[in-house]
C-alpha cells in the first residue's frame, strides 16, 4: 500500500433511493481510495451503482437519492459536510466531470466560447479577454482549432462535442476528473482519439481520473487499477492488468466472458446467466448467488466482506470461493 | 411449446419461381438530396456501388462508422428509399421493378427489420400483444382467432420471453431494454420472415443482454433465416456473421469471410478499425497523425477516386483519380486498394 495520503478517500459511502416500494441501496458501503495523478476505472452493468457514486464524490444528489452513510474526503475536506459556497468552488476547480452523453451536457443556444468562458468567470477573478485567451488554449489542447469558439454545439460531430466536454472539464485544471462512460456514443476510431489526446493531457498534467465504463478492454487501456461493481458493491479491486487477466471474482470472470473479441478463439459465449440483482429486495448472503455457478451454502448465509488478498498479487475481493473458480 | 409453424409455410405457399433463395445487391447507388441549393439541386452520393448477397440461413455484417451508408443499405432493402442505379433482389425477383408482383406486403413479410433503440420502436400505449398479433393479421390472414395467439405465444417463447402469456400484456415500460428488443425480434419474426435487418441491434444494451440478444440472433440463423448485421463493432461482426463487409463512406472498401477480414485485413480502414478497438489484454495502440487529422469527405455524384485517402497513411498520386478495382486476397476475400493491387 502507497504511504502517500489519498487524493480521495471514499469510506463506507452508502446512497438510497427512496421509492414508494422501499429503499434501493444503489451504492452499499463502498470504499475506495484515489491517489494524485492515478487513474481508477469503474465497471459493472447499467445500475450497479458506478454513475451514483461518481455524483456522490461532487455532492450532486437530489432527491429521491440519499447519502445515508459514509465518509468523501478530498484532500482531507469532507465534501459532504461542505457549505453550498464550499461546494460551489469544489466543484470544477477540485473535481470536474464528463457526461456520457455531449450532446446533452452543452448548451445548444450558447457558443463553445460562451460557455468555456462562463467556466473560468464563474471560479476566479480574471477579464474577459483572458479567460478567452485561457479558453482557445484549452481548446487547441484538446485537438481543436480556436475559430471553433464561435460555433455552436449543434454544429460541431459528436466526437468534436465531447471534446469539447472535456476541454470544460479540464480548463480550471483540476486534481480530479471524473469521467462517466466519455466515449460510449462514440465511433471506435474517434473514441481511439479521444482516448490517446486524454492519456497525452494526463501525462502531462497529471490530474487523476474515475473513469466509469462498461468496455473493459478500454478501461485495461488507461486504468491503473479497476474496481468491479456489482448491486452497489466493490466486489474486486486491484492492479487493471492483474484484474483482467487473474479475475478471481465469479462476477469479474462473467464480464469477461461476455465481449466477443476480435483475436481470441471463436466459440459461443454464454456470459452471465440471469438477471441483476432488484435492489428492492436483497437475499441475505451474497448479492450475487443467484447467477454464480460456485454458490454454496455460506454464500447464501453469510454475505462475503471484501478482503484482501494475494493471489498472487494484491487484490480486494468479496467472495467467499476466492480461487477456486476459474476463467473457462 | 406448441408446434412451431415454421417461416417458410405459415400462411401463403412459398413463391414456387424463386431461382435463387437469397438477398442480391448489384452496384447498388443512392443519392440524397441536400437541401441547400433551391434551383441547382446538389445531392450527396450514399451509397456508391455497393454489391452483397445475403443467403438464408446466414449473417452478412456490414461494419463502419456512423454515416458510412449502412442503414441506407438496409432502408434500400425494406424500399424505404429509392436506389439511383442498381438492382437490389430478393429471391431473384427485382424488388424496385414495377412490373413485378411484388407488392409492399409481400416484401414486408418476408423482409422485416430490427431497430437500434428498443425503448423508440416499440408503441409505448400498446401491449406487447398488440405488437406482435398486427402483423400477424396483416401478414398471415390465414391464421384466425386463437391460432393467432397460440402462434404470437409460440413466437415469444421462442424468443425467450417465457411465460409468453404474461409477457403478451405487458407494456413496453413493463420490460427491460434486453426483453424490450426481444419483443422487437419477434416482432420482426411473427410475419413468416426470412430475412432480417438488424441495424445496431445490441448497442444500447447493457453488456451483459449484449450476448443474450446475439446468441438469440445466431439460433433464428440456424433456423434459416438470413441476417443483415449492421454494426460498427467489428468484434461481435466476426461473432455473430460468417461474412463481413467493412464500409467507408458509402464503398464497400474490404468483404469477405468474418475470419478472413478480421484475420487478415487489408484495406488500411479495416486495418484502423481494428487497431482502434480496445480489446482485454492488448496494449494501447497509438494513432498515426494521418488518421487524425482528416475529416470525413462529403461524397457527391462527381467525387472521384477512393474515400479514404484523406485518412489514408499508404495514399499514391492515383488514389486521388480513380476508385481501385476490387482484387480478390483469398478465396472469399476482396478489397478495393492500390496498395494491396500493386
Amino acid at each position: 500500500m502507497s504511504i502517500r495520503e489519498p487524493l480521495l478517500s471514499i469510506t463506507d459511502l452508502c446512497v438510497d433511493y427512496i421509492t414508494d416500494d422501499g429503499n434501493a441501496r444503489a451504492v452499499n458501503q463502498v470504499n475506495l481510495d484515489i491517489h494524485a495523478g492515478e487513474t481508477v476505472g469503474l465497471a459493472g452493468e447499467s445500475g450497479c451503482g458506478k454513475s451514483t457514486l461518481a455524483f456522490s464524490i461532487a455532492n450532486l444528489h437530489s432527491a429521491p437519492a440519499l447519502i445515508t452513510a459514509g465518509k468523501i474526503k478530498f484532500q482531507g475536506q469532507d465534501v459532504l459536510t461542505m457549505s453550498e459556497e464550499e461546494l460551489r468552488q469544489f466543484r470544477w476547480s477540485q473535481a470536474s466531470m464528463v457526461f456520457q452523453s455531449a450532446m446533452n451536457a452543452l448548451n445548444p443556444v450558447l457558443t463553445i466560447g460562451d460557455q468555456l468562458v462562463d467556466v473560468v468567470l464563474a471560479h476566479e477573478t480574471v477579464t474577459l479577454a483572458e479567460a478567452q485567451k485561457r479558453s482557445e488554449a484549452v481548446l487547441d489542447m484538446v485537438g481543436m482549432h480556436a475559430s471553433r469558439m464561435k460555433s455552436y454545439p449543434h454544429q460541431l460531430s459528436g466526437g468534436m462535442r465531447q471534446r469539447v466536454v472535456i476541454a470544460i472539464a479540464l480548463i480550471l485544471r483540476p486534481k480530479l476528473i471524473i469521467m462517466d462512460e466519455p466515449t460510449t456514443a462514440l465511433d471506435v476510431v474517434v473514441e481511439m482519439e479521444i482516448m490517446d489526446q486524454l492519456y497525452d493531457l494526463k501525462e502531462e498534467f497529471g490530474f487523476a481520473i474515475l473513469f466509469i465504463s462498461h468496455d473493459l478492454g478500454l478501461m485495461g487501456q488507461i486504468a491503473d487499477r479497476i474496481g468491479i461493481m456489482y448491486a452497489g458493491k466493490i466486489v474486486e479491486l486491484g492492479n487493471a492488468e492483474d484484474v483482467l487477466s487473474r479475475p478471481q471474482h465469479p462476477y469479474t470472470q462473467g464480464l469477461l466472458r461476455s465481449f466477443p473479441t476480435i483475436h481470441g478463439p471463436k466459440e459461443r459465449l454464454e456470459g452471465i446467466p440471469g438477471h441483476p440483482l432488484n435492489l428492492l429486495s436483497v437475499p441475505t448472503g451474497c448479492y450475487f448467488q443467484e447467477r454464480c455457478s460456485l454458490c454454496e451454502q455460506i454464500c447464501v448465509d453469510v454475505m462475503p466482506s471484501i478482503e484482501q488478498y494475494k493471489v498472487p498479487e494484491e487484490r480486494q475481493v468479496a467472495c467467499h470461493k476466492v480461487g477456486q473458480g476459474d476463467v473457462s | 411449446m406448441s408446434q412451431w409453424i415454421s417461416p417458410a409455410t405459415a400462411g401463403q405457399a412459398v413463391d414456387v419461381n424463386q431461382r435463387s433463395e437469397g438477398i442480391e445487391v448489384e452496384n447498388l447507388v443512392i443519392d440524397f438530396a441536400l437541401d441547400n441549393a433551391m434551383f441547382k439541386r446538389q445531392y450527396m452520393r450514399a451509397l456508391n456501388g455497393v454489391s452483397f448477397t445475403i443467403k438464408a440461413g446466414q449473417a452478412l455484417a456490414l461494419v463502419g462508422e456512423s454515416g458510412s451508408g449502412k442503414s441506407t443499405c438496409a432502408r434500400a432493402l425494406c424500399r424505404l428509399c429509392q436506389p439511383a442505379e442498381g438492382v437490389l433482389k430478393l429471391n431473384g425477383k427485382d424488388i424496385n421493378d414495377t412490373g413485378n408482383a411484388l407488392s409492399q406486403a409481400q416484401l414486408a413479410k418476408q423482409v422485416q427489420m430490427i431497430f437500434q433503440d428498443p425503448f423508440g420502436s416499440l408503441n409505448p400505449v400498446h401491449t406487447v400483444r398488440h405488437h406482435l398479433s398486427r402483423p400477424i393479421r396483416i401478414h398471415i390472414p390465414d391464421l384466425k382467432g386463437d391460432a393467432i395467439e397460440e402462434y404470437m405465444l409460440d413466437t415469444l417463447e421462442r424468443v425467450g420471453l417465457s411465460p409468453a402469456k404474461q409477457t403478451a400484456d405487458k407494456f413496453p415500460h413493463e420490460l427491460s431494454g434486453g426483453q424490450r428488443q426481444r419483443v422487437a425480434i419477434a416482432r420482426a419474426l411473427s410475419t413468416g420472415a426470412k430475412f432480417i435487418l438488424a441495424d445496431e441491434p445490441i448497442s444500447m444494451l447493457d453488456v451483459s443482454i449484449r450476448l443474450g440478444i446475439l446468441n438469440l440472433m445466431a439460433d433464428m440463423k440456424e433456423e434459416g433465416i438470413g441476417f443483415l448485421y449492421i454494426t460498427h463493432d467489428i468484434a461481435t461482426a466476426r461473432y455473430f456473421a460468417e461474412r463481413t463487409a467493412v464500409m467507408y463512406v458509402g464503398h464497400m472498401v474490404e468483404w469477405g469471410t468474418s475470419d478472413s477480414v478480421t484475420q487478415n485485413p487489408q484495406h488500411p480502414y479495416t486495418q484502423l478499425l481494428i487497431s482502434a478497438v480496445p480489446e482485454v489484454g492488448r496494449k494501447r495502440s497509438t494513432t498515426s497523425q494521418e488518421h487524425t487529422k482528416s475529416q470525413i469527405p462529403l461524397w457527391t455524384p462527381v467525387s472521384k477516386g477512393c474515400p479514404f485517402t484523406g485518412r489514408c497513411p499508404k495514399v499514391r498520386p492515383k488514389c486521388h483519380a480513380q476508385m481501385p478495382d476490387v482484387t480478390q486476397v483469398a478465396e472469399d476475400h476482396f478489397v478495393r486498394c492500390f496498395d494491396y493491387s500493386e
